[in-house]
């Protein structure tokens, strides 16, 4: 089922009431949802991917703007008539059924010809039940399970009744790290064997890159940018998101184009084209850099941490928005850590332009 | 895969039964609230109809044209109202004092102090709680009337100090100051009892001025003890004085009169409530419970 | 911590003291009183020891028609009170408009003299000289003949009885469901909706669950409650209960022991004890229900 969203505007009243303002939590969003596919909205705390999530879900009603499922318009549709199944946050199971019953839960719900017989409930719940794993557990209440064990009670529930698109609302948040791996991979591999397009929310970029087909990035209830993760990762349309994605962050320096040349402080760091005169923001990924002691970009170096297969170098800049920033360089390029600086060359495509002003992506070439 | 005109049809069904639930349930919490304040009003209503209107209507009317404040000149006058008011506030303040005195050094020393049989203490701290009043009202009724203090403050106040459950109360809001502060205080040299006072006492503010506010509700309608330690007018509390005034009267059944006095008797608790209605129903809501 | 146990005891002192001689002495005392024979209050002296004061307690036709009503009360009031509270409850916390109004209104019998109010009810119900009562005058409006329903049949006047105890433990049984119903996650209505569950299903498969330790908690202190009965019945039908029919345990123990079949502290302590039994057994019946219906 493809799910379109279209105009999608969710305002709230402020919460100061003498003040008639409004908050716009969703602004103006525009999205078809491929079938089948696994959708990570992605956005710091507040960015309106959750109140997204309700709207699809029906547990919120939009602004203005309308969603279809497939070719039917659901905008004002009740939840329980949408077919969607929703894992929450803190999982919200049942604290009083067991595994099993609350798996059962939803279908029991059904009325008229959808109606299951006993048998055809505990088939399906056993079925679901496998495809999660937790078929061992069926007769324990939640309070006896693991954080991870019962997020998959919560998905089994989710998915007992087939719906037509699954909604996760920060499936991960209450895991620890370890189980988080693991947890993320189960997701992928469960949506992979469905085949139910899904949508879930996460502020967690990891998390989004790592198993989304598709990306949307999300800043003050305006949609930053949507894509393949690695295409998002690659070409970022604007600072925000440029910032918002991998780890360890961009680093963010001033920097002007004089006369065909990008010019961090007073280092000349590369020869451009088509690009005009003027101040802008030049962000550089991390591994964007290449230790060289001929290098254009000259620093000061303050640690070296060797992590294995990699060397991240924390060096400062007069330029550098935050001062100091960290890059990611192979082991194998030698470095000399008893010298005071450290000179790098810079790879163009891991390096961007941004506009002072808009902060939108400036493209260039590389003379 | 349904249609688009089924979606429609199924959208003003939920949106039809969503008005039509919501309309009963506000016509539902409307009666309940009627029946609530509908006694308030009659009292009110019946206290200011004159003695000669009230009589002469053998339909009771539900509004008077012509309101009157001379029952309550009366309350006041023909029965000494303005002293079971006097009466109750002592009885009240000093209950409430006494009570603020003896539970919060008892809360304090099961709560910070550390002693030899504190658990076996509290747990028979915790048992009283399930001691009904009516088994301990009769020996105390006896040791008063030996000790001829019936008909006294002494004998109304002493034996209603006590509440088990507000140390109970209390020493569970004084558990949770943490440790450290304690710690902090030993350390600057500051004795215990200026740590209660100083540190404690302010900290826990609201569990005590909500303890003290139910007490005060309790105490301004208590009936059962001063009815049994009193038969003098002269120490008797509003719940006895309205039920003497039942009893006795105003010399002729006025029952406007005595809506005057039943006014009179019901304001301050309501005003207080008000005023602390937050505090109040937090306060309950906690566990309190009435008598 | 060191130990510090003067000080301890020092702190604890006044309130030890307050027990002890208004708690504890009396307890234990009312149990000695329950078995004295013949007590005479007057020169304090009494014949033996032996079970007489409850055997006359239990013959006493008095008594017998306390524990009657007390039981009707109990028995209509308690399921009933809760189950409007509940309602009330419900309602309450599904809308958002005038929710503040309405639980400040329906929390005003909590803080109002409950013999002052009684009053109010006695005019209400009571035919005079003059006229026959407010509710008479709706009841005839409806084609019904004219009760006395404080003078009048019993059932009348167990029915004020109940409807004005009902009045009165409302506020509290409300105000604890209400604040139940609060703190039930939201998430799992919202699951629960998303799921297609119908709002019948929702409350007797979810909300009921989750608030049933808050449920049992008000029937355990309704029965508490209600088998102390007392102050009502005096607001409404006068000090002389007995003469009323209208007596309840609580009432019988006070008139043995005051008042003018009084001076029998033997016979009130008996009472007493029988109360505190019954109340006793009532609780851990209910305690073992629970333990089996409550589920978590």
């Amino acid at each position: 089922m493809k799910v379109i969203l279209q105009d999608l505007t969710k305002k709230f009243p402020s919460r100061n009431k003498k003040a008639n303002t409004e908050v716009t939590a969703v602004d103006c969003f525009n999205f078809e949802i491929p079938d089948g596919k696994l959708i990570g909205l992605l956005g710091p705390s507040g960015c309106g991917k959750s109140t997204t999530l309700n709207l699809i879900c029906g547990l919120q009603q939009p602004t203005s703007g309308k969603i279809f499922f497939g070719e039917d318009e659901v905008t004002h549709l009740p939840p329980e008539n949408r077919g969607v199944g929703m894992v929450f946050q803190n999982y919200a199971l049942y604290p009083h059924l067991t595994v099993k019953q609350n798996i059962i839960f939803p279908l029991e719900n059904l009325k008229g010809k959808a109606k299951l017989s006993k048998e055809e409930m505990n088939q399906k719940a056993l079925e679901i039940a496998k495809l999660v794993q937790i078929d061992a557990l069926m007769d324990r209440k939640p309070g006896e399970l693991s954080g991870g064990q019962q997020q998959r009670v919560a998905i089994a529930r989710a998915l007992v009744k087939m719906p037509k698109v699954l909604l996760l609302d920060e499936p991960l948040s209450n895991l620890d790290a370890r189980l988080r791996l693991q947890t993320r991979e189960e997701i992928r591999r469960i949506q992979s064997e469905t085949k139910i397009t899904t949508v879930f929310v996460t502020h967690d970029q990891d998390e989004a890159m790592s198993i989304s087909d598709m990306i949307v990035v999300m800043n003050e209830g305006k949609v930053q940018q949507i894509g393949k993760p690695q295409d998002v990762y690659n070409d970022p349309v604007n600072l925000f998101v440029a910032k918002f994605l991998g780890t360890p962050p961009i680093c963010v320096f001033d920097g002007r184009v004089e006369a065909g040349s990008l010019i961090i402080g007073s280092d000349k760091v590369m020869d451009v084209d088509s690009v005009s005169d003027g101040e802008y923001t030049i962000g550089i990924r991390p591994e964007g850099f290449i230790v060289n002691d001929n290098g254009t970009l000259t620093c000061n170096l303050k640690t070296v941490e060797v992590m294995g297969r990699d060397i991240s170098i924390v060096s400062e800049h007069g330029s550098c928005q935050t001062g100091s920033f960290r890059s990611i360089v192979s082991s194998e390029q030698g470095i000399d850590i008893t010298k005071a600086s450290v000179q790098f060359d810079l790879k163009p495509s891991k390096v961007f332009l941004f506009d002072k002003e808009t902060q939108k992506r400036v493209p260039f070439q590389v003379k | 895969m349904s249609t688009i005109t089924d979606y429609e049809i199924i959208e003003k069904r939920a949106k039809l039964t969503k008005t039509l639930s919501k309309s009963i349930i506000y016509a539902l919490l409307a009666v309940w609230g009627i029946i609530v304040l509908f006694p308030f009003y009659w009292m009110l209503l019946t206290s200011v109809k004159s003695y000669g209107e009230y009589s002469s209507e053998a339909i009771p009317k539900f509004i008077t044209l012509t309101p009157t404040f001379e029952n309550y000149q009366l309350a006041f006058t023909a029965v000494p109202l303005a002293d079971y008011f006097v009466n109750t506030i002592i009885f009240t303040v000093a209950t409430t004092a006494l009570m603020l005195i003896i539970i919060i050094p008892a809360a304090f020393a099961f709560s910070r102090l550390n002693f030899k049989g504190k658990n076996m203490l509290f747990m028979l701290f915790l048992s009283l709680m399930m001691i009904p009043n009516e088994l301990v009202v009769i020996t105390n009724f006896v040791t008063v009337s030996s000790l001829e203090l019936r008909n006294t403050f002494t004998g109304l106040i002493l034996p209603s100090v006590m509440s088990v459950f507000y140390v109970y109360l209390l020493k569970e809001n004084f558990s949770q100051i943490p440790d450290e502060l304690y710690y902090a205080a030993k350390v600057d040299g500051t004795s215990d009892f200026k740590y209660l006072r100083r540190v404690m006492v302010p900290m826990c503010k609201p569990t005590i001025i909500t303890i003290t506010i139910l007490k005060v509700i309790e105490c301004w309608n208590s009936f059962v003890w001063p009815r049994l330690v009193t038969d003098n007018e002269k120490y008797f509390l509003v719940s006895n004085g309205i039920q003497a005034i039942r009893e006795n009267g105003f010399g002729r059944e006025n029952i406007p009169a005595m809506m005057a006095a039943v006014v009179a008797i019901s304001i301050p608790l309501i005003v207080l409530f008000l005023i602390f209605r937050k505090k109040i129903m937090a306060g309950v809501a906690r566990g309190g419970t009435k008598g | 911590m060191e130990k510090n146990n003067k000080k301890a005891w020092l702190y604890l002192l006044p309130a030890l003291i307050f027990l002890a001689v208004f708690m504890i002495y009396p307890l234990i005392d009312v149990f000695i009183y329950s078995f004295e024979e013949g007590y005479n209050s007057a020169s304090q002296t009494f014949n033996g020891y032996g079970l007489y004061n409850f055997e006359f307690v239990l013959h006493d036709p008095y008594f017998i028609q306390a524990v009657k009503n007390t039981f009707i009360l109990v028995v209509i009031t308690v399921p009933l009170s809760t189950f409007i509270a509940l309602l009330i409850s419900l309602g309450l916390t599904s809308i958002k408009k005038l929710r503040d109004m309405f639980q400040t209104i329906y929390f005003l019998p909590y803080v109002t003299n409950t013999l002052a109010v009684g009053l109010v009810f006695m005019i209400m119900f009571k035919p005079t000289a003059y006229s026959d009562g407010l509710i008479n005058v709706l009841i005839n409006w409806f084609g019904g003949n004219t009760v006395d329903f404080i003078d009048g049949p019993y059932w009348a006047k167990m029915f004020v009885l109940s409807f004005y105890t009902i009045w009165v433990v409302m506020p509290f049984k409300v105000l604890i469901l209400t604040s139940a119903l609060a703190s039930v996650n939201k998430d799992y209505y919202n699951a629960a909706r998303v799921d297609g569950t119908s709002s019948f299903r929702t409350f007797r498969k979810i909300t009921l669950p989750m608030i049933s330790p808050m449920i049992f908690y008000l029937v355990i202190t309704g029965f508490i409650g209600a088998f102390k009965a007392y102050n009502d019945a005096v607001a409404l039908f006068g000090t002389n209960l007995n003469a009323a029919g209208m007596n309840t345990i609580v009432g019988y123990v006070y008139d043995m022991l005051y008042g003018e079949g009084g001076g029998y502290p033997s016979y009130a302590s008996a009472a007493a004890i029988i109360l505190f039994a019954i109340v006793l057994t009532i609780t851990c019946i209910n305690l073992l229900i629970s333990k089996k219906k409550v589920h978590y």
